[in-house]
């Protein structure tokens, strides 16, 4: 490592060009972590992008695939990568080198919109590992982290052989999107009591209507009451049996807990999931994250940093980041608009009771109440909200019609994709569907001791969208290589609640 | 600096090669690195692995996107895997830029990844042609070759730079030192004469699925081959139950319907050869598509008997490949397999999906001849 930051550090016209700029990032009110740029030839870059920015990770094939599709399409000349910025504390951040001077200057206001992002936004709180004791600042050793997420696995592979432990990670990425977002903000749980269920009596007394006059027995508690009162007593008491209590949407971390695993496989699940946490946040917050980006090296290269033979450069580089495509959301592109839209509209007033009753299109065109908090608000938006609640608050009816934005699916009859829709609330909504829990399935664990044989039950909560079936299947493979038991997940396949079983030889799928 | 990566990769060809790992091999999907030729986007195949995951299924989920467009129409470029969102991908700040390919760079990507060897000539390959390519820009040159674009951006980039540059009256004035000229390199080439034929079958059993393989296969035949000869010339017949010559756009656009004799573009083929092409001047391609079904066997010894007799000898290889229709026996290539086992100049090919055109294009083109 020593010898790979000795070769690496930037040139001094590169560093005087930092300073320059951090002092004008400082200047506009970005909050950062120290950040370390290093420059890296195309090769170098190629390889800590393969390996997700960091430049030890665990040995695994994948990382050499990602290495051979980056490479490949960087010398067909396809496509090359710009930056590259890890969420660590210091920030690290790559420059490609031989790109312009204009491209390094924007590659560096970018990565420090990203760094502030990174320390102020709540879902990377997730990402701190404590507290230093010395100064208080946030700790957030993921180099380390990673480092020795590869130490483990190595230590592993080498006493138990690289396949076996290989065969086994793979299972766990199968199920590596099986975690729980809110987990973070939910309060944490208790230890395992053993308080009232365990005192509750055996057989608890059936609760009765109370009856006055014997004769009237038969009348207020006739003897289907009764039937359907014992019955649902006996399901609460079975439900309190249940294990879980509640269906459990962190999987990974039921099966840490729970599987009957040996020492290395624990050890290994947990790489994976605490690697699975560390990248969350960044697809809960695409948009934004790109966006106040986007938003601010362009604000500060055409107010700062730039000089005028350089805006012509700058320009072209920006627009190419900016660019749409029929069928996909660019997020650099809806997140900066967004951003600038909410700007203005705290600049203007445009915000409140009044403006939200009101009617008059000319005078909503013409809103201006000079309030001027428009600065103040994106910062309080970039600290307090995620894709979802970005877009669920602050896109508007204007921002859709201006932005051109529509909606788009598969017409099954003319077997191909078309524009559904430009209705606002349509927008709204497949929007947000794709970003609810950053495009995953919604999957619990519901019982692990389905059918009383310590069977592994999850339950796929069904929104409209079917599961891939065949990668499905794999999945529930993967689940009973760790679980050890057979496993099931019930979903909904063509509108047919169905089961999806493996039993450790053979898959089966019917309908419940 | 040594980083583990040569580890990871070679554990990850290792398994892409079969050697490791039997059980992922069927995870291996054709990945694509995307690029684009004029207007038309083109894809690489590179091989990919996919971690199978609980996802949701192809074309079940929608998403947004901004720009032009009415209600109900079509999207041009499909959506990834219906992806709206793009792949949300597990690192930050990543930026890719897409960049337009030549077709010739094409070829090469193609020919570098299906390991396909550059082609034997048996024509005259020994004389070189020369040829004026525009390759670059300069600063001198003759107005006729002005470079109007970065003649207009040097010009803009000098008045910003000096302030003399009103945006409310964008006047632009190129001095002396701002024009650019296009300038050229001289290359040579060798010169060979190629021909390709492609033959289709275009009865009632081939549909429109089996035609847009043939289409896709026939694209990169096309560019592979035009890579290695100058002036190619590409003929095309289709048939059903007889034959006839048509252009590129019909070809692939006709449906008839009725029998399939197949001797019928054999022999249109052997006349335009013997008029046109003299077999000791060109290199000969003849391609020809069918779902394998044939009238009868007498018609298929026909076939037998003009390739022997007429169209093998003149051509350089003569390749059939065989689409998988719902409706064809597929019985033909069996006959040619039985017919010209030891004739390596015969090759056939079975396509069932498009999935295995890029094996069918390496089994085609895969001996350089």
């Amino acid at each position: 490592m020593a010898q790979f930051a000795l070769k690496t550090a930037l040139p001094n016209y590169l560093r005087d060009e930092q300073r320059r700029i951090e002092e004008f990032v400082r200047s506009v009110g970005l909050d950062v972590f120290p950040t370390i740029f290093e420059v890296l030839s195309y090769d170098q870059m190629n390889e800590i992008a393969a390996y997700g920015g960091f430049p030890t990770r665990y040995p695994h094939w994948r990382w050499g695939m990602e290495y051979e599709r980056l490479s490949k399409s960087h010398e067909y000349g396809l496509s090359k990568i710009y930056e590259l910025v890890i969420n660590n504390n210091p920030a690290i951040a790559y420059l490609l080198e031989g790109n312009s001077l204009v491209d390094q200057k924007l590659v560096m206001a970018h990565v420090y919109a990203h760094v502030d992002f990174f320390k102020n936004n709540f879902c990377f709180r997730m990402t701190s590992q404590g507290r230093d004791p010395r100064n208080g600042a946030d700790v957030r050793k993921w180099i380390d982290t990673m480092a020795n997420h590869g130490a483990i696995v190595r230590k592993w592979a080498n006493r138990i052989g690289l396949e076996t432990v290989e065969q086994f990670i793979d299972a766990c990425l199968s199920l590596e999107n099986l975690i729980d977002p809110q987990k973070p903000f939910l309060p944490k749980e208790l230890s395992p009591t053993t308080s009232e269920e365990d005192e509750l009596p055996e057989t608890p007394e059936v609760p009765l209507l109370r009856v006055d006059r014997d004769y009237m027995e038969s009348f207020i508690n006739p003897e289907e009451f009764v039937e359907s009162q014992k019955k649902k007593l006996a399901e609460e008491a079975e439900q309190a049996q249940r294990f879980p209590a509640e269906p459990r949407r962190d999987v990974l971390g039921f099966l840490l807990d729970n599987a009957p695993l040996q020492r290395w496989e624990r050890e290994c699940l947990a790489v994976v999931r605490a690697e699975a946490y560390y990248f969350l946040p960044q697809m809960q917050t695409k948009i934004m994250n790109e966006g106040w980006a986007s938003y601010w090296h362009s604000r500060l290269m055409t107010e700062n940093i730039c000089d005028a033979s350089e805006i012509v450069d700058y320009a072209d580089r920006c627009a190419s980041v900016l660019a749409t495509a029929p069928g996909q959301l660019n997020p650099y592109k809806l997140g900066i608009e967004l951003f600038r839209h909410i700007e203005d509209r705290w600049n203007k007033g445009q915000f409140g009771k009044e403006w939200d009753d009101c009617d008059d299109w000319e005078l909503r065109r013409h809103w201006d109440r000079r309030t001027g908090l428009g600065r103040e608000k994106i910062f309080e938006v970039r600290s307090l909200y995620n894709d979802v609640t970005f877009i669920d608050e602050y896109l508007t009816e204007d921002f859709v019609a201006d932005q051109k934005l529509y909606s788009f699916g598969y017409n099954q009859r003319n077997d191909r994709w078309e524009i559904e829709s430009r209705t606002f609330q349509d927008v709204k909504n497949q929007l947000l569907t794709s970003l609810t829990n950053a495009g995953n399935p919604i999957i619990s664990v519901v019982d692990a001791n389905h059918a009383n044989r310590s069977e592994l039950l999850l339950a796929h909560t069904h929104q409209g969208a079917d599961l891939r079936l065949d990668w499905a299947k794999e999945v529930v493979k993967a689940l009973c290589r760790v679980w050890t038991r057979p496993v099931e997940i019930h979903t909904i396949v063509d509108e047919k609640p169905t089961a999806l079983r493996y039993d450790g030889k053979d898959h089966s799928q019917k309908s419940i | 600096m040594s980083l583990r990566i040569d580890q990871d990769h070679s554990r990850f060809r290792n398994i892409v090669r079969g050697r490791i790992r039997q059980n992922l091999r069927k995870y291996i999907s054709k990945g694509e690195l995307l690029g684009r030729q004029g207007k038309d986007i083109v894809s690489i195949p590179i091989p990919h692995i996919d971690i199978p995951k609980l996802r949701f299924g192809d074309k079940q989920q929608g998403g947004v996107a901004q720009g032009d467009g009415e209600p109900g129409d079509p999207l041009s470029g499909s959506p990834q895997d219906g992806d709206g969102q793009g792949k949300a991908g597990d690192q930050e700040g990543e930026h890719a830029l897409e960049v337009e390919l030549t077709l010739d760079e094409l070829a090469d990507i193609l020919g570098e990844e299906l390991e396909l060897p550059n082609i034997e000539n048996k024509g005259k390959s020994a004389i070189v042609d020369k040829k004026d390519r525009y390759v670059g820009v300069r600063n001198v040159g003759p107005n006729s070759l002005r470079h109007f674009k970065r003649t207009f951006r040097s010009a803009l980039r000098r008045q910003i730079a000096l302030g003399t540059y009103d945006p409310k009256r964008p006047v632009i004035i190129p001095t002396r030192d701002d024009m650019r000229y296009k300038s050229w390199k001289t290359e040579e080439e060798p010169v060979a004469n190629a021909v390709i034929l492609y033959m289709m079958d275009v009865s009632g059993s081939m549909g429109d699925e089996q035609k847009e393989i043939v289409r896709i296969e026939s694209f990169w035949i096309d560019t592979w081959l035009r890579k290695q000869y100058k002036g190619i010339e590409t003929r095309f017949i289709i048939h059903d139950a007889a034959a006839r010559e048509v252009d590129r756009d019909t070809f692939f656009r006709t449906r008839e319907s009725g029998g399939t004799m197949i001797s019928s573009a054999y022999r249109l083929a052997a006349e335009i050869i013997e008029r046109d092409y003299p077999a000791a001047q060109w290199n000969i391609y003849p391609f020809h598509f069918s779902d394998g079904d044939n009238w009868s066997v007498d018609d298929t010894l026909l076939c037998v008997d003009i390739l022997k007799k007429l169209l093998l000898p003149s051509a350089n290889v003569f390749c059939y490949g065989q689409v998988d229709s719902p409706y064809g026996s597929g019985q033909f290539i069996k006959d040619l397999k039985e017919h010209f086992s030891e004739d390596e100049q015969l090759i056939t090919s079975e396509i069932n999906d498009r999935d295995a055109i890029v094996e069918s294009i390496r089994e085609f083109l895969g001996k350089g001849k």
